[in-house]
C-alpha cells in the first residue's frame, strides 16, 4: 500500500513541476473544458453527451477515435473483462534511437502496456476471445509484441474453443521493429488460418483507421467482416497513393463505404450497434443448431 | 560509393571493348592495366555498406525471375491470369523440371527494357498477380510439386485500383495460404525483397537469399519518410533497418546466404545461377524428407522475434 502512496506523490510532485514550468515559459493552461470539438464537422459537443453517445458525434455522426480498455467496455458484459498477456512487450530490435524511451514514455502516457490489449470475456453470457488495437499507442502499429499477443489470443480461442474479435486500428507494420514487424504479418494469418481449420469463428471490425500490415494480414482474414462508418481502410495510405499515382484522390476512396461497395465488408455497422450485431453472429454459430418441429 | 565505382567500371568496359579488337603492343599493355584497374575496383566492392546493397540489389543489370527461371528450369511452361479478370505480369509463374523434379516456380518480375519494366509495372505487383500466385500454388499442391519462389519486389503497387481490387485482403490470404502448404516452399531472395508484397511470395520452409539482396518492413525511402519525414535520409534509413543478408541470417528471418561475384550478381550471372542452383539443390532434398512441411513451416514463423519481446510489469515503466 505504502508503495502506491509514494507513486502518487511522485506523480502529483512531477505534475506540480511541469505546471511550474509551463507558468515560467508563459504558457496558459488550457480551460478545463467541459466541451469538445468534433474533428469532423467542428461542432462542440459536451463532453457527457459525447460519452452518452459512445464518442460518435450527436452532429454529424462522425465516430471519434477510442481507446481499447474503452471499447471492450462497450463491447463486453459488466465484470467479465479478464486481460490476457497484459504484460507482454517489445524490446528493441534494431536498437533504433531513443525507441525504448519512446515505449516507456507511451506506457506511462496511455497506461497501455502495447498496442494492442487482448481479453476474455463475454457477450450476453457468451464467453468470447477479444483483441481490440488501440492507435494511441504508435498508431496501433504492429511490432513482435502485438503479433505475439494476436497470436496467442489466437491460440487461446483455438484450445478453449471460443469465438475471436478482433477490432483493427492501425498505421500498419512497426517501422522501428523491423522486418520482424514484418514478420507478424506471415504470424498472425498463419495462426488465423490454422484457427479457421479447427472450425473457430473469427469476426473482424474494421475501425478507423486501419491500413498497412494488419490490413494486409489478420484484419481481412475474418470469417465475417465489420467496419465502424466511415472508417478509413486501405493498404497504402492515402498519402503514398497520391504521390505514385498523382493525383488527389476521389471523395470517400478508402472508406468503410467505398469497401463494402467493394466487397470487402460485410457490413457496416454503427457503434450503438455494434455489440449487438456481434453478438447476433454469435447466436448464428451456436452449437446443436435444430430444425424446430413445425 | 558503389555507384562511383559503378561508374568507373563502365569506362574501363568501354575501353576495353574498343582495345579488344586491336594488335598493337601498346594498346596489349594498356589492355593488361586496364585487367588490373578493373580487378582492383571490384575489389574495393568488399565491404559494401547497406545502402550500397539497396543500390546493388536494384541494379538494372541483376538478373531476375525470368532468368533464374531460364538457367535453372527447363521445359517451363508459364501459367498467366488469376482466372477472375486478369493477367498480372509483374507477377511470373508456372511448371518446369529442376533436376527432373516437377516443381512449380513463381516471382516477381520486374522486366528488362523500358517497354517490360511498363508492362510488368517495375516488379510492383497488383492483388491480380497474388491470386495468380495463390491459384498456382493450389495447383502444386493438387498434384505434390514443391514451390519455388524468386523475390524481387519493391512492394505492392499503392495504387487506385489495386486498393479498390483488394491489395491487403490478396496479401492476407496469400500469407494465410502459405502458411498451411502441404508441400515444401523455398523462397529464394534475389533482389528487392519489399515489405508485404514481398512477404506475400516468402513464407517459405526455407528463405535463401542472395548476398547482396535486401529485405525490409518497406523500402528505406519510405522508412525515412515515415518515420523522419525526410525520404531524404533513405541512406541513414538503410543503415538502421537491418536489411541486408547478414543482419537477417542473425535475426533468424531467413536461413541461408548465397555469395556473389564481386561487386555483384551482374557482374557473373552464371557464377549466380550455379551457387543458387547449389544451395536449392540441397534445401530441396533436405525438404523432400520432411513429413510435415505445413507444421515445420508454421513453427518456423510461429517463433519469430519471441527473443524480442518481455513480460514487464506496468508500474516499473
Amino acid at each position: 500500500m505504502n508503495h502506491i502512496f509514494l507513486q502518487r506523490r511522485a506523480k502529483l510532485e512531477q505534475l506540480q513541476r511541469q505546471r511550474g514550468l509551463r507558468e515560467k515559459a508563459g504558457v496558459k493552461r488550457p480551460e478545463a473544458s467541459v466541451f469538445e470539438q468534433c474533428p469532423a464537422c467542428g461542432a462542440a459537443v459536451a463532453k457527457r453527451d459525447l460519452a452518452r453517445s459512445l464518442y460518435v458525434c450527436p452532429e454529424c455522426g462522425q465516430h471519434h477515435k477510442i481507446g481499447a480498455y474503452l471499447r471492450l467496455s462497450m463491447l463486453l458484459d459488466p465484470h467479465t473483462f479478464q486481460e490476457l498477456d497484459e504484460h507482454l512487450c517489445s524490446t528493441d530490435p534494431l536498437s533504433f534511437p531513443n525507441y525504448e524511451e519512446k515505449l516507456a514514455g507511451l506506457r506511462h502516457k496511455t497506461g497501455l502496456t502495447e498496442g494492442v490489449v487482448t481479453a476474455r470475456g463475454k457477450i450476453n453470457g457468451r464467453s468470447v476471445v477479444a483483441a481490440v488495437l488501440d492507435s494511441s499507442f504508435l498508431m496501433g502499429s504492429m511490432g513482435i509484441a502485438v503479433g505475439e499477443k494476436i497470436t496467442r489470443a489466437v491460440e487461446y480461442a483455438m484450445r478453449q474453443k471460443l469465438p475471436l474479435i478482433i477490432f483493427s486500428a492501425s498505421g500498419g507494420a512497426r517501422m522501428q521493429e523491423g522486418i520482424l514487424s514484418l514478420m507478424q504479418m506471415a504470424k498472425t494469418s498463419a495462426a488465423l488460418d490454422r484457427f479457421r481449420s479447427s472450425g473457430g469463428l473469427y469476426i473482424s471490425v474494421f475501425t478507423h483507421p486501419t491500413t498497412g500490415g494488419v490490413t494486409a494480414s489478420f484484419a481481412s482474414l475474418g470469417d465475417y467482416t465489420l467496419a465502424e462508418p466511415g472508417a478509413l481502410i486501405g493498404f497504402a495510405g492515402p498519402r503514398v497513393i497520391e504521390q505514385t499515382i498523382g493525383q488527389k484522390l476521389p471523395e470517400g476512396f478508402q472508406s468503410a463505404e467505398y469497401l463494402e461497395e467493394h466487397g470487402f465488408v460485410d457490413q457496416i455497422v454503427p457503434r450503438s450497434r455494434m455489440r449487438d450485431v456481434i453478438s447476433q453472429l454469435l447466436r448464428l454459430h451456436q452449437k446443436g443448431g435444430k430444425l424446430h418441429d413445425s | 560509393m558503389i555507384r562511383e565505382i559503378e561508374e568507373k567500371i563502365a569506362d574501363i568496359d568501354a575501353e576495353m571493348a574498343k582495345l579488344s579488337g586491336s594488335d598493337q603492343g601498346a594498346s596489349r599493355l594498356r589492355y593488361a592495366q586496364l585487367v588490373r584497374d578493373r580487378s582492383e575496383l571490384l575489389e574495393a566492392c568488399r565491404d559494401l555498406s547497406a545502402g550500397d546493397k539497396v543500390y546493388v540489389a536494384r541494379h538494372a543489370g541483376r538478373p531476375g525471375t525470368a532468368d533464374f527461371i531460364n538457367a535453372l528450369i527447363t521445359d517451363f511452361f508459364e501459367c498467366k491470369g488469376d482466372r477472375l479478370c486478369r493477367e498480372d505480369p509483374s507477377i511470373l509463374g508456372g511448371v518446369g523440371f529442376y533436376h527432373g523434379l516437377p516443381v512449380t516456380v513463381i516471382g516477381h518480375r520486374k522486366g528488362k527494357d523500358l517497354q517490360e519494366n511498363m508492362a510488368c509495372n517495375f516488379g510492383m505487383p497488383s492483388p491480380e498477380g497474388y491470386r495468380k500466385a495463390q491459384r498456382l500454388m493450389k495447383q502444386a499442391e493438387q498434384f505434390h510439386r514443391p514451390i519455388i519462389t524468386f523475390v524481387d519486389t519493391p512492394g505492392a503497387y499503392p495504387g487506385l485500383e489495386a486498393e479498390a481490387h483488394g491489395q491487403g485482403e490478396a496479401i492476407a490470404s496469400s500469407l494465410a495460404l502459405m502458411s498451411s502448404l502441404t508441400v515444401p516452399v523455398i523462397s529464394v531472395i534475389i533482389g528487392e525483397g519489399g515489405s508485404g508484397g514481398a512477404l506475400a511470395l516468402a513464407v517459405a520452409n526455407k528463405v535463401l537469399m542472395l548476398e547482396n539482396a535486401v529485405y525490409s518492413v518497406l523500402s528505406p525511402e519510405g522508412f525515412a519518410s515515415i518515420l523522419w519525414k525526410d525520404s531524404g535520409r533513405a541512406g541513414e534509413a538503410a543503415d538502421v533497418m537491418k536489411l541486408t543478408a547478414d543482419d537477417l541470417l542473425e535475426l533468424d528471418v531467413i536461413d541461408q546466404i548465397i555469395p556473389e561475384p564481386l561487386g555483384g550478381a551482374h557482374q557473373n550471372p552464371a557464377a549466380v545461377f550455379s551457387a543458387v542452383d547449389r544451395a536449392l539443390y540441397i534445401s530441396l532434398q533436405q525438404l523432400l524428407k520432411l513429413r510435415s512441411p505445413a507444421a515445420h513451416r508454421y513453427q518456423k514463423f510461429r517463433d519469430m522475434g519471441l527473443r524480442y519481446t518481455v513480460e514487464a510489469r506496468k508500474d516499473r515503466t
